[in-house]
Parts: C-alpha cells; structure tokens; sequence
C-alpha cells in the first residue's frame, strides 16, 4: 500500500511544491513529458505552481502559449498520439469548456474510434474550487462533465502526498487524464516522502477511521470532512472519511465496504450537486450497500447557482465543517 | 508568401504520373462501389463521396512519405487511400465488420492507420486541426523529420480553432501542411455565403506560407504540395494550401436533390470540361506517355480489384458483440 508511506516520513511540502517535484522528475525521468499552457513558463502560473521548471527544462519542454485553449490543448492531442507526454495547463477549470471538443470528441475517442490503434497519454492539470472570491467565471469545479465522458480519466487529489503520487501515474498513464487541482488547497502542507512513488488511478483511501457514519468526499471536500469529523467526536459519533482520490476509475468497493459498515453516508463534493458526482457515488453506495443502510444516502454539494461574488454570498454556496458536521449529526439522530 | 502554382516545376517522372493517374482511378472506382453499397442497402449509415477531388489527395500525398502523417475528414476515403491504405480493409470499415481498419468500431467517418500515418478521419469539421499541429509538434520535438497535413474542407474555415493552432504552428515554426479542399459547398450552402474576406489572407495574416491551386489537376497540386512539404521538412514552418475542387455527388450518398443550392448544368460543367482523371488521361496520351488502351485497362482493372475487395468485406464476420466495452482504455 502506497499509503504507508506517508506516515513514515518528516518532510512536508505544500500541495503546489507536490505538484512541480511530481512534474519535475517525471520530465527528468522522460524526455517526451513537457508542459504546455498559458504563462506557465517565466511566470509559473500565476499561482506559482510550475516555478523554477523553466530554468531546469528549457523553453523547449516548458513552453507558453498564446490564449488559445481549443488550440493548445488539441495539439497536445496530437502530440501524445505521435511519441510525446503532454501536460495541458489550464489556468482556471472555468476555461475547460473552450477545450471541450478537443477533449470529449478527439482525446476520448481517439482510441475507440480507431479500434485501439492509437492511443493519447496526455494530462489536463487545471483548477476548481470557489472561495477565492473570483466571481461566477473563476470558481467553478466542472470535473463532473468529464466524469460523463468514457475515454476520459479524472483525478481530484485531497493531499500533497496523493497530489504528488496520483500526478506522477497520471502522466505515466497511456489514456487521456484531466488532474483537478483545488485552487484553496496549493498552500495546504502536508508530508511527502523524498523516494519515489505513485498513486495508482483507481484505489480509494480511507482518510480518518470512523464507525458511526461514513463521509465520503472528493478533493476540497476531504479537508471539510474531516474537519467535521473532528466537530462531531466532541459530541460522540465517529466519523469515517473516505477519499475516492479518482472518479473514474472509481474504486467502488471500498466505498461500499465503509458504508456497510458504518450504514449512514454523506457524500461531499464542490461540483454542483445536481446532476453531478455526489449523484454518481451516493447511486453506487445505495445500491452496493442497500442492505445496510439506515438512512438515505445524503448528497452535499455547491448551490444551483453561478458562484457569487459577494464573500457571504459565496460562502453560502458550498458545503462547511458546519452545515456537514449539522447534516451528519441529524442523520445520526443526535 | 502568397505564391501561384507553377506546374512546370513538378516532376515528369514518367513512372510518378501513371502512378498518380493510377491512384486518382481507384478512388474512383472505390467510391463507385461504395454508392452502389449504399443504393443496394449493404452499408450502415451514410458516406461522403470524394468523386470528382481525387486529384487533391493524390497530388498531396505523392508529396509524402509513408512516415508522413495525414489527418482527414468525414469526406476522407480518398485521403486514406492515396496515403495507403488497403480497399478491401476500408470496406470492411465501412460494412462495420470486424477485419475493418478500426474493428468496425469508426466506420467511413473514423478511418485511421499507422502503418500510413493516418491519424485518422475526422467527423467534427475542423476536429483534427489540433491533432495534425500536435503530430507536426512531435516530429519537431523528436527530430524525426516527418510532416504533417491536415486535409480539411472549406467549411472548416467557419472554425475559430483552425486560426489558433495556424498561429500555435507559425510561433512554433512546425512542419504542418493545412490542405484546404474547396469544393465550392458548405454542406448545402455556397461557400460565399459563409466565407467573408479573403482565404489565403486568413493564412498569410500568420505568416504561413499560402498558395491556391488548380485542384483538378493533379500535376499542379503535386508541384506545390511538394514545395510546402519540402520547406516545412527543412524546418522553413507551416503552409496553407487551397485547392479549388468540386464533388460530383452529393454532400452524402443520400443527397440525391441538390437542385435547390447547385444546377445540374453546374455539374455537368465540372463533370465534362474539369474531370481531374479525364483531362489527366488526355494528357498524358498527348504527351505520349501512355496510351490510351493502357489507360482503360488500368481502369478495367481496379474496377475488378474494388469489386474483389467489397466482396470480402461482404462475406467477413461482424465483431463480437463482447467487444463492445474494449478500446474504450489503452
């Protein structure tokens, strides 16, 4: 288990210095891995995510792009067909829908369409989360809409150790992989050991044990769980967290496995609630665990509306330590 | 640079021109049997016919090597074929069958090949701007010395992503072709009611290399094909073809009505006075590079090979329902 690992080591890192080492040693162990965005070369990104990778890998594998999301992002379709790793930069998830051909009908379907002839190891890193006072155009977290799409991976890590390890296997992966990153968790630290190692897509993790009610929840959302988790032991109802790490593939089992146990979920996501990832998982946890469940599974996640500017506004909109640890605590009758 | 054709300066190798003739007759003669397919209820769905612009893939793909890579259109057998491809595999493609290029999987829209750095046909219109430029970035990256061309029709105008990855290519100085065919509609609008301004200005304006040319002679689309591969081989960037053509049939098999956007004396004009193969085939008798019983030979003979190769297609097994949830990953 990959997880072991963590507890074991002193180093901590942010989860934005997880991300650059994550990037850094796979363009030193491969040549054909280079990034490609908007500003992320002498700028970095303008959360300073790819600083200093400039310097070590040249303008010929760190290379800044006119403002051109469509364009880009289908060369590196190309690219990755043709022998090369492409890592997108997408500065804010909002500007993913300008990429949405390139992605839905020409990256997901290289493979299918051609019967397994060609294939496209690529990564798409962008942003999501609201909070950051941003407005409806730079807050929204769109991973639902390539969770809908077969062809397409999507990895939502909660952590600098998973961030570091799920990039690392993203990169290395031979399909498609869009890499959410919560624009809120870059300054979050967290322990990452020196060695190298990977997250394999695909395996759950469990973040906090807990044996009253599970909280099952996806990037920003693990942080609020597990702050939650920590509210309601002070009244005696114990918590279980449970981070998916990836939406598809998704490790079912070990949502189910926690929700047999435990017989009362909460699922927690940023993405709207409607139509989006807490539907997916909660249907998943109620039909594997039907049997054992004691409540409706309950689905937490941003308001149907545009994310407002105005800071009371915007806080209104999605999921707290507070409005879960209350939602937990009703579900558990206390 | 806007440049015009000079078909002077292509190659007179003998052996070059009744190849090129050779193949302009096969796709033909392939494109012939997938219309009788279609009006014998044989193929699922619909196909775009490239009757009548067989000169464009064929004079841009003689340009090429078979490392080269090429990305086409919905309108792509004649692409996939100049560049390679095999007849009775493409039919199986287009029958659904399990020995077609994709497993049955893509069908006429979808037809790729690496073994022909074919990147694949391209039923979005423009979809496969990106996806050359990225293959032209590879080649550039990996030192393999290879081209690109994107073969795209001049609807693909209309798309605002064609602007951005021709100014990606230009910055980038990759060795991209964009090969746009003008057959003059739109699906079933005149291109000039699409199409504001100039067309080779929307290239130039980056600083591609631009030129137009005669699409139905082949000899003429061969020359400047050759010009803009070598010169993007050599490093020199990017370039923009347009090659004024016109298809025969319909925008799809089932477009049998077309009197409400083109006369049928419109047609007839291009059938009859600007036939790529026809004017091709005169030309080379009057040169005497071939005659004429020859030349309907090789005609008599593909027809027979096309008929061969959709008679495999036709006896060949579906795919297994089971491998429906395949290739869905690698």
């Amino acid at each position: 288990m990959p997880d072991a690992t963590y507890a074991q080591t002193d180093r901590e890192l942010t989860f934005a210095q997880a991300i650059r080492e994550a990037l850094a040693e796979e363009m030193r162990r491969d040549s054909t891995v280079f990034i490609l965005g908007e500003d992320v070369a002498e700028a970095g990104t303008p959360f300073k995510v790819l600083s200093g990778l400039l310097e070590e890998f040249g303008k010929e594998r760190v290379l800044d792009t006119p403002i051109s999301e469509a364009g880009f992002t289908g060369l590196a379709v190309g690219a990755a067909m043709t022998g090369m790793r492409p890592v997108v930069d997408i500065m804010f998830g909002d500007f993913v829908t300008l990429t949405m051909d390139q992605m839905v009908n020409q990256a997901a379907k290289v493979h299918y369409m051609s019967g397994g002839k060609w294939k496209v190891p690529m990564v798409m890193r962008t942003t999501m989360g609201a909070t950051r006072r941003s407005a409806a155009q730079h807050s929204q977290s769109l991973h639902a809409w390539f969770c809908h799409v077969p062809g397409l991976k999507v990895v939502l890590p909660s952590t600098p150790y998973d961030a570091k390890g799920l990039l690392k296997a993203a990169i290395r992966d031979e399909n498609p992989v869009v890499f959410f990153e919560d624009k809120m968790m870059y300054k979050l630290k967290g322990p990452v050991p020196v060695e190298d190692y990977t997250v394999p897509l695909g395996v759950a993790d469990v973040k906090r044990v807990g044996e009253d009610i599970t909280l099952i929840a996806t990037s920003s959302m693990v942080q609020v769980a597990l702050g939650a988790a920590t509210l309601l032991e002070e009244i005696g109802i114990s918590a279980e967290v449970v981070d998916p790490r990836t939406m598809w593939p998704l490790d079912e089992k070990t949502l189910i496995e926690s929700a047999k146990k435990t017989s009362r979920v909460i699922v927690l996501d940023e993405g709207y609630e409607r139509y989006g990832v807490t539907a997916e998982l909660a249907s998943v946890v109620a039909t594997g665990a039907f049997y054992d469940l004691d409540a409706p599974v309950k689905r937490m996640g941003a308001m149907h509306v545009p994310i407002p500017f105005s800071p009371p506004l915007e806080d209104a909109t999605v999921p707290t330590e507070q409005t879960v640890f209350e939602a937990a605590r009703a579900m558990c009758g206390k | 640079m806007t440049t015009a054709a000079q078909p002077n300066e292509i190659s007179e190798k003998t052996g070059l021109l009744l190849h090129m003739h050779r193949q302009m007759v096969a796709i033909r003669q392939f494109e012939a049997q997938v219309n009788e397919l279609y009006t014998r209820a044989l193929m699922p769905g619909l196909a775009h016919l490239y009757i009548g612009e067989e000169a464009v893939a064929v004079g841009v793909c003689e340009a090429l090597e078979q490392t080269d890579y090429i990305t086409s259109t919905h309108r792509g057998h004649g692409h996939c074929l100049a560049k390679g491809a095999s007849p009775d595999r493409m039919f199986a493609e287009l029958l659904g069958k399990k020995a077609g290029y994709c497993k049955g999987k893509g069908g006429s829209m979808h037809i790729a090949d690496p073994a022909t750095g074919n990147l694949g046909a391209n039923a979005i219109v423009c979809g496969s701007a990106g996806i050359a430029t990225g293959a032209a970035f590879s080649a550039r990256s990996l030192g393999n010395g290879r081209v690109a061309v994107c073969f795209f029709g001049e609807g693909a105008l209309g798309q605002g992503v064609l602007y951005e990855v021709m100014n990606l290519a230009q910055l980038f100085k990759l060795p991209v072709i964009y090969v746009c065919e003008n057959n003059l509609y739109t699906e079933y609008t005149h291109y000039t009611e699409t199409t504001a301004g100039d067309i080779l200005a929307r290239a130039t304006a980056f600083g591609l290399e631009a030129a137009s040319v005669d699409g139905q002679d082949v000899r003429a689309v061969h020359g400047i094909a050759q010009r803009l591969v070598d010169r993007a081989r050599r490093g020199d960037g990017p370039g923009f073809l347009v090659c004024n053509t016109y298809r025969y049939h319909g925008h799809h098999v089932g477009d049998i009505n077309r009197e409400y956007y083109r006369s049928k004396q419109e047609e007839q004009i291009w059938k009859t006075e600007r036939d790529p193969i026809a004017n091709f085939a005169k030309w080379l008798v009057e040169q005497k590079l071939a005659d004429a019983v020859e030349l309907d030979r090789v005609q008599a003979d593909l027809e027979a090979e096309m008929k061969k190769a959709v008679d495999f297609a036709v006896a060949a097994p579906y795919p297994s329902v089971d491998e429906v949830g395949e290739d869905v990953y690698a």
